[in-house]
């Protein structure tokens, strides 16, 4: 093992992170044993006299309805949904997050045109600055999930029900940090460059689409992945109180009815392995769109 | 006629309500008329015309009730309220926020020092702001029962990260030159610690705190529908709504909502009067 300190070398970079990786699931290991232990004892061990740790060990990590499952547990959960189920079944994790991931993104896109629209509004209207963006700001103290149900409620009442409904919600979620930081970017270019611009003679649009929309998307791009983290949260939220068939939120639920707490880790699993994609597929859309890329 | 006049009168509040707030938006940024008037009018305005139009239209209860009969149900329902304040706020949200805070502090100040764990801890750190942690729920509730101790166990884990994040960035903060006068003072490292390095953390700290308060909220509350007792704000939502009770319903956000705000208004206080010296907190006087 070459452990040198060298900022460069390769084991710096991903060394820690594997060791501490190893850690956790080691962690995790001994409190799966741990905390598994006094079931499998009640209720297979203490019928068989003469029963070891070996027996224990295995027999924890192998539960039915463990306290907390081991993660080869979850691991064979998560592959055996995806590859032993035809796409459009609900055993299927891929089918669900598809679900999820589309509510997500159809929220995200209304978020976002929102936030711009918003942003705009507001940089351009003193008035409307001053009396709407506390409220703006206030918005987000409101714990927004809890209208979840309401929001539900309501649109499934006027006939709205699926994904719109649960879109609403990451549309709550997602135009926030979006309008903030528009607002912050757009008014980021400074006087130097706005009297270049006047200069040029440019009009007043030709300023916005040429200076300050470019000037705006180091600061858009860093929000755009908390409103799709956020969104994501919202979807599966969203999903909650529906008695929705589908979609990660509901396979929480139903895991959580029906005590399968292999199924709620392994959908677990799935979302966070959704939210890596969905901030994965912006931080890319990042690096395409900003010349010269993030620092 | 009979629509005529109902819309004049409208279209004349209308024209009334964008010339007060327009009034109201020119006067001095730094007076308390400029700073707080003009949104307490806007929302003020928005809020007559709520009620007007619901009345106007005839909007189902069930669809939005107007602002007097959420008023009613919230003077009506102040007990079932205060009960699920309690719960919910003072419990769940409170307790966990403190108990998450002060892990990610902590953590945060101890792994400081060695920067193979901070480098193997961020990057997984990182990873979990990804992650919908309140995902995490229905196992929480799995081992902690449905009381406020899982909902708090939900908030601590909500927002540990954050706290951990922002502790090492701030900590990180302070620059060469004050490290080096601290040592040409001999000062140990507990004492640079605490008279240098966190107070220049201090404002990531309280970014934290800000951004974990509204967490807690949301954590508490969302942890409710998964299982509760018959008490607390987000069991209350859900039950209401399902009732079709809307008027309780949102009595229950609005107090959910002002919990949150005065929440996130003190912690600002609290940051104005620690991190004074502060460019941000200077300049906006």
């Amino acid at each position: 093992m070459a452990a040198t300190t060298d900022d460069k070398s390769l084991w710096w970079r991903v060394g820690p992170v594997l060791v501490v990786s190893a850690v956790v699931l080691a962690i995790w290991y001994a409190a799966a044993i741990g905390l598994n232990a006094a079931q499998v004892i009640e209720r297979t061990l203490s019928s068989q006299p003469g029963w070891g740790a070996r027996d224990l060990i295995k027999l924890t990590l192998s539960m039915d309805r463990p306290v907390l499952p081991a993660p080869h547990q979850i691991a064979l959960d998560l592959f055996d949904s995806i590859f032993g189920w035809p796409l459009d079944s609900p055993r299927n994790l891929l089918f669900h997050a598809a679900v999820t991931s589309s509510a997500t993104l159809l929220g995200f896109v209304m978020g976002t045109l929102l936030g711009a629209v918003l942003a705009v509004v507001i940089v351009h209207s003193r008035t409307l600055e001053r009396s709407m963006f506390p409220w703006i700001i206030a918005s987000q103290t409101v714990p927004v999930l809890a209208i979840a149900p309401i929001v539900i409620v309501i649109l499934g009442s006027v006939g709205l029900t699926g994904l719109f409904p649960k879109s609403i919600i990451s549309m709550y979620l997602c135009f926030f940090p979006v309008a903030v930081a528009l607002v912050k970017g757009l008014r980021s270019p400074g006087v130097m460059e706005l009297e270049l611009m006047h200069t040029y003679a440019a009009s007043k649009r030709h300023t916005f689409w040429k200076l300050r929309v470019p000037a705006s998307l180091p600061f858009l791009f860093p929000s755009l992945r908390v409103g799709i983290a956020a969104g994501l949260v919202g979807a599966i939220v969203g999903e909650l109180p529906t008695g929705a068939q589908a979609g990660l939120g509901a396979r929480l639920l139903t895991g959580s009815y029906y005590g399968n707490t292999v199924q709620i880790w392994s959908a677990l699993a799935m979302s966070a392995l959704l939210g890596l994609v969905l901030t994965g597929a912006v931080a890319f859309a990042e690096r395409v769109l900003t010349p010269g890329g993030r620092k | 006629m009979s629509v005529a006049l109902p819309l004049a009168v409208g279209l004349a509040l209308l024209a009334l309500a964008i010339l007060s707030v327009r009034w109201l938006a020119a006067f001095d940024e730094h007076s308390v008329v400029g700073r707080f008037g003009t949104p307490l009018l806007f929302g003020a305005w928005v809020l007559v015309f709520w009620q007007l139009l619901v009345d106007f239209f005839e909007v189902p209860r069930v669809l939005l009730p107007a602002p007097s009969v959420i008023w009613a149900s919230l003077l009506g329902g102040i007990g079932v309220l205060a009960g699920d304040f309690t719960q919910t706020v003072l419990h769940s949200a409170l307790i966990g926020l403190i108990a998450g805070c002060t892990l990610g502090f902590v953590t945060g100040v101890l792994i400081d020092r060695s920067p193979f764990l901070q480098r193997g801890l961020l990057p997984l750190a990182s990873l979990a702001s990804a992650v919908p942690l309140i995902g995490i729920a229905p196992i929480m509730v799995m081992w902690f029962g449905f009381d406020w101790e899982s909902k708090a166990a939900v908030v601590v884990i909500m927002t540990f990260f954050p706290m951990l994040v922002n502790t090492l960035a701030g900590l990180a903060e302070s620059g060469h030159m004050e490290r080096d006068l601290m040592r040409s003072y001999g000062a140990s490292y507990w004492r640079t610690l605490f008279s240098l390095r966190i107070p220049v953390a201090l404002p990531f700290v309280f970014n934290a705190l800000k951004i974990n308060s509204t967490l807690a909220m949301i954590g508490a509350i969302v942890a409710e529908f998964f299982g509760s007792p018959v008490a607390g704000l987000g069991f209350r939502i859900s039950t209401e709504a399902a009732r079709l009770n809307m008027g309780l319903v949102w009595a229950a956000i609005l107090v959910a909502a002002l919990a949150g705000s005065v929440l996130y208004g003190v912690l600002g206080w609290v940051e104005r009067r620690a991190t004074f010296w502060h460019p941000s907190i200077r300049s906006g006087a």
